[in-house]
């Protein structure tokens, strides 16, 4: 029997507990290493043990070609960072608005909401790549004065008009996830419909839907680089006119690791955040 | 006498810097009733999720049985298969019909055929009265009706134990009887109960013994009219008193 433990004073046998669970979790830390280990060794012997592998690793994989390449590709991705920012500081505010619209109740509002849910239904279906041929092309071709000319002001348009489209349904579920008794109890107070979104509504929503907001905006990163297609010189193009020089394709895969590396720290980011407002509101 | 159902020995359990319980050493014996009284933070609900294992123990021993299960070693699944919880706030599953709340674990835990398992469900829901709510969603119950079938779902598989969490805490007055008689008649039946009540004048009707809990210590235990009637410790006298001035008693 261990009787009446004292506080501070740990028992024997609790002791020996937690010895035993220590050295459990150092062997499933083994296993983990282990384990990733070997994954990874495998991978590799496959891929350089196979036959085409000298070949694919001289035309993708040249340390000269990607040194070379990396100015032009830098300054690209400068381009592509511009746009990101811009564009989604755009997207953020517009899904907002047209997620509040598509919320909004009653019968007056049907006109509002049939266009809300019009508009996302057509740029959300629509592939980006056509809308980005449409607004690139076909705008500046209607000849209308104060349309601008610009490649990347038009593939921000049509990056904006799309992705508005995928953030607002995000946001939308986001409110609607916000019990109505939160609603409620903002009414109660004597908030008017704009205030109880403001400041009851939206903030837990955002909260709600902050992985998948982070989600569509790494989503947007990589295709900022389709702006290319208008002839605009991002990183992508940039990538495309080394490669068309040099007839090598390392600096493909140099503009893909910058953007891999672009996308860590916003996963970072997201995963910090979700933590911070979990932390504060006391869930575990 | 027979080794206890459940036995709890030096149990400690700190939430960072504070200890929410503090050496506490229980035992509940077959067809007994035990309730935990004491003030809200006393450590009455932490000491049931100990018990069900659902918190990782700071020190002491959970004994089912006789058989040690917080021991790291065991298969804390396996051990709570042998009890039965009724949460507070009733934890029913929405997604889910009454009936397949009352079914989940028989089904996915014990692979015992739907059918079955519907036929127990079926009975177990005449018998908490609520047999024609069958393939109603908990949201569309009253309170009461919820955690009649949180009870019901509780006893699906026969647990030795059954924990009850201040299972009336969160209902209507008019609501607190229904459960309240359906408790009474499991305890009739000679069913074994671990539960923490603020009902005062219940625990004096079904308790076989009372504990009072305060700062994380078992500070008096006994029968009911002993330990409600006529305590000995000081702090028992003033929660009582406090609970009298409330009407609760």
């Amino acid at each position: 029997m261990t009787g009446v433990v004292r506080a501070g004073v740990v028992s024997e046998l609790h002791r020996e507990r937690l010895a035993y669970r220590r050295s459990r979790s150092r062997r499933s830390t083994a296993i983990a290493l282990v384990s990733t280990v070997v994954f990874a060794a495998l991978v590799w012997v496959a891929v350089t043990g196979s036959p085409g592998w000298p070949r694919v690793r001289q035309s993708f994989f040249d340390p000269a070609t990607a040194w070379r390449a990396l100015p032009a590709v830098l300054d690209g991705l400068w381009l592509n960072l511009r746009v990101l920012v811009v564009c989604e500081v755009l997207i953020l505010v517009l899904a907002v608005g047209v997620a509040a619209l598509r919320t909004l109740r009653g019968p007056v509002w049907f006109p509002v909401r049939a266009l809300a849910t019009g508009y996302v239904d057509l740029f959300r279906g629509l592939p980006l790549i056509i809308l980005l041929y449409l607004v690139g092309f076909g705008l500046p071709g209607l000849r209308l004065t104060g349309v601008p000319n610009d490649p990347v002001v038009l593939g921000g348009i049509a990056l904006v008009l799309t992705y508005t489209a995928y953030v607002a349904e995000v946001f939308r579920a986001g409110i609607e996830s916000v019990h109505p008794s939160q609603v409620a109890a903002a009414r109660s107070l004597g908030l008017g419909y704009r205030k109880t979104m403001r400041l009851v509504v939206l903030p837990q929503a955002v909260r709600r839907v902050l992985p998948a907001l982070l989600n569509d905006f790494v989503a947007l990163q990589k295709d900022c680089g389709l702006i290319s297609v208008l002839g605009a010189v991002d990183a992508v193009r940039a990538a495309q006119i080394q490669q068309a020089q040099s007839f090598n394709f390392t600096p493909y895969v140099v503009a893909a690791l910058l953007f891999v590396l672009l996308a860590i720290p916003s996963g970072r980011l997201a995963d910090a955040l979700s933590r911070r407002v979990a932390d504060r509101q006391g869930a575990r | 006498m027979s080794e206890p159902v459940l036995s709890v020995r030096g149990l400690v359990k700190r939430y960072g810097e504070r200890t929410v319980l503090d050496g506490v050493d229980l035992d509940v014996r077959e067809h007994e009733v035990v309730v935990l009284i004491g003030s809200s933070g006393s450590g009455k609900s932490t000491l049931l999720r100990c018990v069900d294992l659902l918190e990782e123990l700071d020190d002491g021993q959970v004994l089912l049985d006789g058989r040690d299960v917080s021991d790291p070693r065991v298969d804390a699944d396996v051990a709570r298969r042998a009890m039965g919880v009724v949460f507070q706030a009733f934890n029913l599953f929405p997604h889910m019909s009454v009936l397949d709340n009352v079914t989940l674990a028989s089904r996915v835990v014990h692979g015992v055929p739907r059918e079955q398992a519907e036929r127990r469900a079926r009975e177990l829901l005449t018998r908490v009265g609520l047999a024609e709510h069958a393939t109603a969603y908990p949201d569309r119950l009253s309170g009461g009706q919820q955690q009649r079938v949180a009870i019901a779902r509780a006893l699906a598989h026969e647990p030795r134990l059954l924990l009850l969490d201040e299972i009336t805490s969160a209902l209507d007055p008019e609501l607190v009887g229904e459960v309240l008689a359906l408790v009474r008649e499991l305890a009739g039946q000679g069913r074994t109960i671990l539960m923490a009540t603020h009902e005062m004048g219940f625990a004096r009707q079904v308790a076989d013994r009372v504990c009072f809990l305060d700062g994380g210590k078992l500070v008096e235990s006994g029968p009911p009219e002993q330990v409600l009637g006529d305590p000995v410790h000081e702090r028992t006298r003033q929660f009582l008193r406090r609970v009298i001035d409330a009407g609760r008693l």
